[in-house]
């Protein structure tokens, strides 16, 4: 055994091999509803699943971890029923917890690294960390921790979503002065219009939002920058010193098939953004109506394509079929969400893709025709490509169609700031600190990576905060850093 | 801010609302849109700019009323607010000197026409303007037409004002009578049937002919696809590549059945809207 997989302690600590299990909504139930599926641990629940964890002296999860939660420490408390200092433990690198708890992929990061799942489940660290988290909120005790005195310095977050909510709540207590501009009429981004109620309640959203609003940051809703105001205007007429551009990966792809433009084929940010901001789920209580499907074909096989799915099966649907062109390994959703989405009865079919639709005389869609795949040799991403067999088609009956399969760089800023280095795909380049090629001007989350996850905006946020409060301080200093001796020579090899 | 300043009913069904918003009438330029929610609960409606006026901070909007989110804003009074006010939204009308241009006016048209074709007439052009009406109730603006205009057209379905009969006649005609090709360009703005049969008109002529869709939309800054048209057998996104485009490109059968995804719905919530509404007044 090597050391790292020792447990700490002088006496060995008896393993426990299986995870407590969550309390979840019934299938049956809950695709009736919105409402969230796991509910939660008890007190008791968390303590007994905090206890299964092992105290490793060289913790790996903190590694898988990509903002560096100091995960035994946390669990730990939970152990001893500290669960608020548990929840302040984790916030002093992640200020979102009750957010993460419930959508990071914690099987590919923190679980994926822990020593009891080499042989057992793994510590279940998304679910204490959710609870540590709600416990503290529901409880009651969120604090305000202590800010610096003003600095003086303005300092503009361009978009609302996890990675600029995380750049204005760390320079708000560093003593800036923030302002967040979103051009939706509610914060939050993804977190808000994407990811579904049934998975991430949009209270905690608001409620996390309040929190910034209460330590001082401001929110301007409706703003478009590009539009309403310019990045130029920003520092010139606003008077920024600084601005950050987190605004995200909003632009839906399609596959450019014949029909696709008929009704009743939605992107599936259109979908989820009239189903979740617009809460068409409560037509006609709120005005904006939605396509309610029997017959639904979800097209994709990331988290995106389950939410939908699962968002279709609650509106009504009798039947949701998830079309995915590769096999079932090499599916980008979590497998929390597969595992759900299969429970709730959504269908998948494999290694087929949308040739094309047609409609009826309304010009709704009515049919899709598939085309059959098989796996060929590995892509550039590593994955098996998948590629045609010839002939081999098949037509579905459907009325209504998802499409997501990815989203891009939406241009309608960046349009208007051409000082702006943008990579060969349309996203924003910047370096590890964030920095774009424009000074004073930082970029993170999806707009710099493309699609990614909210702990990876976090964490750009996160670094990008630091080198603002960095810049701030001394703003005289050159904005690109001279490439160390290291990089020249790698570069001339 | 987005607090309603003035509003006036100008014909059944179809308001003027004028709004106080200083960042987007700083940046309002003809052909731009807004997007408008009434309240928490409503739709968010793209409306063109009919009006704007940069030293008092306004925006002149003009909407008429067809389902319960542009019923409830047409109730909001002077001293309330839109909930949300989004804008100025899409690519401005290409305002270049063209001769003489012609602006088709449809129904509510006739107010986003109003600042395209001032900025033609304050450039020099020779402005036609055809506005045309279900019947004379329903034509408003006329004198702010005729002032920004060296001809101004009207037509009315029934003939009760005007010439009787549709705007496509007089655009023929004023086609026809161009023989030394003056005509720079046509703009046609009203409904989708109007434009596609403006469109057809000019389309033996060969004149460049502009029109401004009102495809369903949702965020208007290119985030959701809701609002694509067909142009030149390319999907476009009215609110970002738009909304003015070739009338000659587009396909219009499928903006307009893509206007009709909702019909049965839109009727729903307004029947909905129109019950509760009575309930509270009839106590
Ligand atoms: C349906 C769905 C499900 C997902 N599920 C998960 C999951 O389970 N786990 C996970 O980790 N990740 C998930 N993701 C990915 C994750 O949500 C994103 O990676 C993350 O939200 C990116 O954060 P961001 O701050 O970069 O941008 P966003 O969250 O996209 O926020 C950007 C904000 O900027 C605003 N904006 C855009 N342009 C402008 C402008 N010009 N002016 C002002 N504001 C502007 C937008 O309106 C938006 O509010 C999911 C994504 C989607 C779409
Ligand atoms: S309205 Fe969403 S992309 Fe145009």
């Amino acid at each position: 055994m090597k050391e790292a997989d020792q447990p700490q302690g002088k006496k060995k600590k008896k393993v426990i091999k299986h995870r407590v299990a969550m309390p979840e909504q019934d299938p049956e139930v809950r695709i009736r509803n919105f409402d969230e599926v796991p509910l939660g641990y008890t007190p008791e629940q968390a303590q007994a699943e905090a206890r299964r964890c092992l105290q490793c002296k060289k913790p790996k999860c903190i590694d898988g971890c990509p903002v560096a939660v100091d995960i035994p420490g946390f669990v730990d408390l939970v152990a001893e029923g500290k669960f608020v200092e548990a929840a302040r433990r984790i916030k002093q690198t992640n200020c979102l917890p009750a957010i993460c708890g419930r959508v990071c992929p914690q099987e590919t990061q923190c679980e994926a690294q822990c020593i009891l799942g080499k042989k057992h489940d793994p510590a279940a660290i998304g679910r204490l960390e959710r609870f540590a988290a709600d416990y503290e909120r529901e409880q009651g005790l969120v604090e305000l921790p202590p800010k610096a005195p003003p600095t003086g310095k303005k300092v503009a977050v361009v978009g609302s979503g996890p990675a600029g909510l995380t750049v204005a709540g760390d320079l708000i207590l560093l003593g800036h002065d923030v302002t967040i501009f979103e051009a939706f009429h509610k914060p939050g981004g993804v977190l808000m219009y994407g990811i579904p109620e049934f998975r991430l309640p949009k209270r905690i959203v608001e409620e996390e939002v309040d929190y910034l609003r209460r330590l001082g940051v401001r929110i301007e809703l409706n703003q478009v920058i590009g539009k309403s105001i310019t990045l130029d205007e920003l520092f010139d007429e606003e008077g920024f010193d600084a601005v950050f551009i987190g605004v995200g990966a909003g632009l839906p792809r399609f596959m450019n098939v014949p029909g696709e433009n008929l009704g009743g084929v939605y992107s599936a940010s259109e979908y989820l953004t009239r189903a979740n901001l617009m809460k068409a789920f409560a037509f006609p209580d709120y005005d904006t109506p939605i396509v309610c499907g029997r017959h639904v074909c979800v097209i994709g096989g990331g988290n995106v394509a389950m939410d939908a799915a699962r968002t279709a099966r609650r509106l009504g649907a009798e039947e949701v079929t998830i079309l995915y062109r590769r096999s079932r390994q090499e599916m980008p959703a979590r497998a929390e969400e597969i595992h759900h989405a299969e429970e709730e009865g959504i269908v998948f079919r494999l290694l087929c893709s949308p040739i094309e639709y047609t409609g009826d005389e309304r010009g709704m869609v009515r049919q899709v025709r598939c085309q059959q795949m098989e796996l060929g040799p590995p892509d550039e991403s590593g994955r098996r490509r998948p590629v045609p067999i010839p002939g081999a088609t098949f037509t579905l009956d459907t009325d209504l169609v998802i499409v997501a399969i990815g989203s891009g760089a939406n241009p309608l800023l960046t349009q208007q700031a051409p000082g702006i280095k943008l990579n060969r795909w349309g996203y924003i380049a910047a370096d590890q600190r964030g920095r774009t090629s424009r000074r004073a001007v930082w970029a993170g989350g999806d707009i710099v990576t493309g699609s990614a996850t909210v702990i990876l905006a976090m964490g750009a946020g996160k670094t990008a905060a630091r080198d603002i409060h960095h810049y701030l301080s001394n703003p005289d200093a050159p904005w690109v850093e001279e490439p160390s001796a290291q990089e020249v020579a790698s570069s001339e090899t | 801010m987005a607090r309603i300043l003035a509003k006036s009913e100008l014909a059944p069904k179809i308001h003027e609302i004028v709004v106080e918003a200083p960042r987007i009438a700083r940046k309002a330029l003809p052909g731009h849109f807004v997007v408008v929610m009434p309240d928490e609960h409503g739709e968010r409606i793209p409306l063109t700019i009919a009006d704007f006026d940069r030293h008092q901070g306004t925006i002149t909007l003009v909407m008429m009323v067809v389902g319960a989110s542009t019923l409830k804003l047409s109730r909001l009074e002077v001293g309330q607010s839109f909930y949300a006010l989004i804008g100025p939204l899409g690519k401005p009308s290409e305002v270049e000197a063209a001769g003489t241009v012609v602006m088709v006016a449809g129904g509510v048209g006739a107010a986003p026409v109003y600042p395209i074709a001032r900025a033609f007439y304050e450039l020099g052009d020779r402005v036609i303007t055809i506005q045309g009406a279900r019947s004379r109730e329903l034509l408003f603006w006329t004198d702010r037409l005729a002032a920004v205009s060296h001809r101004h057209i009207i037509t009315t379905d029934d003939g009760s004002f005007g010439r009787k009969g549709l705007v496509t006649d007089p655009l023929r005609e004023v086609l026809e009578e161009d023989r030394d090709k003056a005509i720079g360009c046509v703009y046609a703005i009203g409904p989708a049937v109007m434009m596609k049969f403006c469109a057809r008109t000019t389309e033996p002529f060969g004149v460049k002919t502009v029109v401004s869709l009102n495809s369903i939309m949702v965020d208007g800054t290119g985030m959701c696809g809701g609002c694509r048209v067909d142009v030149g057998g390319q999907t476009l996104f009215t609110c970002v590549d738009g909304p003015e485009f070739d009338g000659h490109r587009v396909d219009w059968d499928l903006l307009i059945s893509r206007q009709n995804i909702y019909h049965e719905q839109e009727a729903c919530s307004l029947e909905k809207y129109l019950q509760q509404f009575q309930g509270e007044h009839a106590t």
